[in-house]
């Protein structure tokens, strides 16, 4: 796709946007699939590679207003059906199609409480877009409704209005809710067990709240202020913050309840462990985890080289191996911080390829080189230690594993090097360990994740957990999914308690 | 944020804090950490070890030395000023039972994490030799305090400017070699330091612990950055450290690693010394 001027775009949406608007209602389903499906305006993908800035800037009005125009208002809505959290999709479509954004917010707010969020970082292609009529009409996916850039302009519509609504909290209850971890899980635990008016402190390990919203996702897909906007709803509903805090080290979980009398606790704390390759030469000098590359830039600011104290690697040729979103942020991280070149080596093709498409496409427009079926076999270090080059092996397609995808093997003889001075390993996470480690009476699996019931209830009393804990590496919107399922049975589990008491 | 509610100068480049953290000071146990940052937005995240801990006056105690950037913003700190950001105790604690005899050595500013475990050590019955040397008499620290613990005290400086002149290996050597061989021996100091301890102690089988300072970010098990190979395999210093069998650490590794970023801190370094001439000329006008 080639790079398209942001006005270009905006001037053609508001020429379609006169014809079709006078007749909104009246149009016909091949009339609404014929309108252009809006391509996403985007910085130019030179410049943006020198700078941390948003790379997407967003739809205009017209824009939304004309994509929104293509939903049929489907009665069997697969798109709903879709969505992990279930957000009436035709239904906030529709008011954005009228113009009425205020409304479509609140129709979101109902399902989702972080929608900048969301509409930026699902994986909408193979969520709600996936089925999508329009795009099943068309046949192509990425011509279906654009839900997320929808969902996205409405958050940010309202957060530009300067007036975002903070949620109604109901008068005290004096309970007390513990959750461990900041990340999306953990936000949507304190914000639906605030609501209903029982006291929330979450405690977070990191000097700063969001978790993988704040220190992995990179700013040019999800700026800071929105991760510090969400933070300050919270605030402002009276949620409690305890930044520094290691639950498990500066207290045990089980000491929360026993000792500092809170009532119920959630832990989403994410996921921890990078996977390493297991291949000579992976702890050479230059050879980093994703996740720690991504935490120096984004995290402890090592991007702004001139004032943070946090080192960079710096470097010229780069290999990232995997091909997850983790894997695309490395590469365009590391294009961002001034390597010349960056490859991202990938054992499949790009079909299988677990990334956002569309973070895929712009990784390639601003010129990352992809390598499918090919995988590192070792890295080459010089004497010192560092990293100078590494050898791959080629791969071909064979039968269909387990997962229905089709198993890489190795082509024998096919070694080849290629000259890197970084390698960043971005093929998974396992379980963070902490809580497991001090709390032996907690019950997880064989991988580290804390086993729950249907309500995400652990095996030990009054203590819940969601997200990546539990899931292992998931997304930001299963995470969300599971923090709305513990905080209603958090809320059941105090409304009970509540309700005891009021019979003694 | 934490209160700074002393600080003292113990030789040139070396400081002692302690610091306000009640919790950190009620869950610690020897042998695990802290880290802090001296900006919230900017500082870098700097593991120490825990020297000591005050329940009843609800604070911990570090001892750092100045070594790049950060640790020298980190010493310009004063009493009464507040640290953005602290965050432990880390890692998993040291085991202490009664072993028999150990003998605890310590290099330079190691002497710092060493001086909790031997503590603890002593109280749980064990018989403790405690070997600390330094470059010279100037960088021997906590001298007094890891005297008092011991049943049998060496102190060596390489430079002879202060008690026996040599390397700390040749008595830990003497020590095991003796008749009754000490059951473990614990080393804590620079790398090449703790490398050679584990060397001395190898042929007379002598299991050494030794605590690792890599290069850290979260210190939670999230990043993978303070790796290390022990044994043949990966092992992370922030959750399954920070000590490990001397025998086993890949130290020639550890040590490159841990010049990862020495090109950054020499652009940094001079940086502040460019800052403290300009410093230096605005005092002058
Ligand atoms: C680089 C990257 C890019 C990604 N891109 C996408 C994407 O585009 N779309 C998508 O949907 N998903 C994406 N994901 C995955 C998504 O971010 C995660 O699935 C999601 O954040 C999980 O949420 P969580 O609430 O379970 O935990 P996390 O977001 O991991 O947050 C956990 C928090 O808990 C804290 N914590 C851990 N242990 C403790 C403790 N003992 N005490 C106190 N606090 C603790 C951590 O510091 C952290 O802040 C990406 C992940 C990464 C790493
Ligand atoms: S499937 Fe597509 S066309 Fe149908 S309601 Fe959902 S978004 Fe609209
Ligand atoms: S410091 Fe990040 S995993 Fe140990």
């Amino acid at each position: 796709m080639s790079h398209k001027l942001p006005e270009e775009i905006a001037e053609q949406a508001r020429e379609y946007l006169a014809k079709y608007v006078v007749r909104k209602d009246e149009l016909k389903p091949k009339e609404r699939i014929n309108i252009p499906s809006q391509e996403m305006p985007a910085q130019d993908p030179i410049e943006r590679g020198k700078n941390l800035k948003e790379v997407t800037l967003g739809f205009t009005a017209e824009q939304a207003r004309l994509e929104a125009m293509r939903c049929l208002q489907c009665v069997k809505n697969t798109c709903v059906a879709d969505c992990p959290v279930g957000i009436d999709i035709p239904g906030f479509i529709k008011q954005i199609a009228d113009g009425d954004f205020q409304g479509a917010v609140d129709i979101i707010k109902q399902t989702s409480l972080l929608p900048s969020i969301c509409g930026r970082v699902c994986p909408q292609e193979s969520q709600c877009q996936e089925h999508c009529k329009v795009g099943a009409a068309l046949k192509d996916v990425d011509k279906g409704v654009a839900i997320g850039r929808l969902e996205r302009f409405v958050a940010d519509w309202e957060r530009a209005s300067g007036n975002v609504k903070v949620p109604n909290v109901k008068p005290s209850t004096g309970k007390k809710v513990a959750v461990v971890g900041s990340g999306p899980a953990g936000l949507v635990v304190a914000a639906d067990v605030r609501r209903e008016g029982h006291n929330v402190t979450i405690f977070e390990a990191f000097h700063k709240m969001g978790g993988v919203m704040r220190y992995g996702i990179p700013e040019f897909r999800l700026p800071n202020d929105i991760i510090d906007q969400e933070i300050d709803t919270l605030r402002k509903m009276g949620v409690e913050f305890q930044t520094n805090f290691v639950v498990g080290r500066t207290r045990k979980l089980t000491d929360l309840i026993n000792k500092d009398g809170f009532d119920a606790v959630f832990v989403g704390t994410g996921a921890g462990l990078p996977y390493f390759m297991g291949i000579e030469g992976e702890n050479l000098v230059g050879v980093f985890s994703a996740n720690e590359y991504l935490t120096r830039a984004n995290l402890m600011r090592a991007f702004d080289k001139d004032n943070s104290n946090t080192p960079i690697y710096s470097s010229r040729n780069v290999a990232v191996l995997g091909g997850g979103n983790v894997a695309m942020d490395a590469a365009r991280m590391a294009l961002r911080l001034g390597a010349e070149k960056v490859y991202v080596i990938y054992r499949r093709t790009e079909n299988e390829m677990p990334a956002r498409k569309e973070e895929i496409e712009h990784a390639k427009e601003e010129g990352i080189e992809f390598h499918f079926l090919q995988n590192a076999k070792r890295i080459i270090g010089d004497e010192d230690g560092r990293v100078i080059a590494m050898e791959c092996l080629r791969y071909e397609l064979g039968e269909p594993d387990s997962s229905g995808r089709r198993r890489p093997v190795e082509v024998p003889n096919s070694e080849f090097k290629i000259i890197v001075d970084t390698v960043l390993v971005s093929i998974g996470n396992g379980s963070n360990p902490l809580i497991s480690q001090t709390t032996p009476e907690m019950v997880v699996n064989k991988w580290g994740n804390i086993i729950v019931d249907e309500t995400q209830k652990s095996s030990v009393e009054k203590i819940y957990a969601g997200g990546d804990i539990v899931l292992g590496a998931a997304t930001v919107i299963l995470a969300m999914g599971e923090g709305r399922r513990a905080a209603a049975a958090i809320n059941e589990q105090l409304e009970k308690e509540l309700n005891k008491n009021a019979d003694l | 944020m934490s209160k700074i509610l002393h600080k003292k100068q113990l030789s040139q480049d070396v400081f002692l804090m302690r610091l306000e953290a009640p919790l950190i000071a009620e869950e610690r146990k020897a042998g695990q950490f802290i880290i802090l940052q001296t900006d919230e937005d900017l500082g870098e995240r700097i593991p120490l070890t825990i020297a000591d801990a005050d329940v009843n006056e609800g604070s911990i105690t570090i001892i750092f030395q100045v070594v790049g950037k950060s640790t020298k913003d980190l010493s310009q700190f004063n009493e009464g000023d507040n640290l953005p950001v602290l965050v432990g105790p880390l890692g998993t604690p040291t085991h202490i039972e009664n072993f028999g005899t150990v003998v605890c050595v310590g290099g330079g500013i190691g002497v710092a994490p060493l001086h909790p475990i031997a503590q603890s050590l002593k109280a749980a019955g064990n018989n403790v030799i405690i070997i600390i040397g330094a470059r010279n008499k100037e960088l021997i620290i906590l001298e007094e305090e890891m005297k008092s613990i011991a049943d049998e005290f060496i102190v060596c400086t390489d430079d002879g400017s202060y008690g026996r002149k040599g390397l700390v290996t040749e008595p830990l050597k003497e020590i095991c070699e003796r008749e009754n061989k000490p059951e473990m021996a614990i080393a804590i100091g620079p790398p090449i330091m703790m490398k050679f301890c584990s060397e001395t102690t190898r042929p007379y089988k002598v299991f050494t612990q030794v605590s690792l300072n890599t290069i850290m970010v979260d210190g939670t098990g999230m990043c993978g950055g303070c790796r290390v190979n022990v044994g043949g395999e990966v092992k992370f210093v922030c959750v399954d450290g920070p000590e490990f069998d001397g025998h086993k650490v890949d130290f020639d590794n550890m040590m490159s690693r841990l010049k990862s970023y020495k090109e950054f801190e020499k652009k940094k370094d001079h940086a502040c010394n460019m800052e403290a001439e300009i410093a230096k000329k605005e005092a002058v006008k």
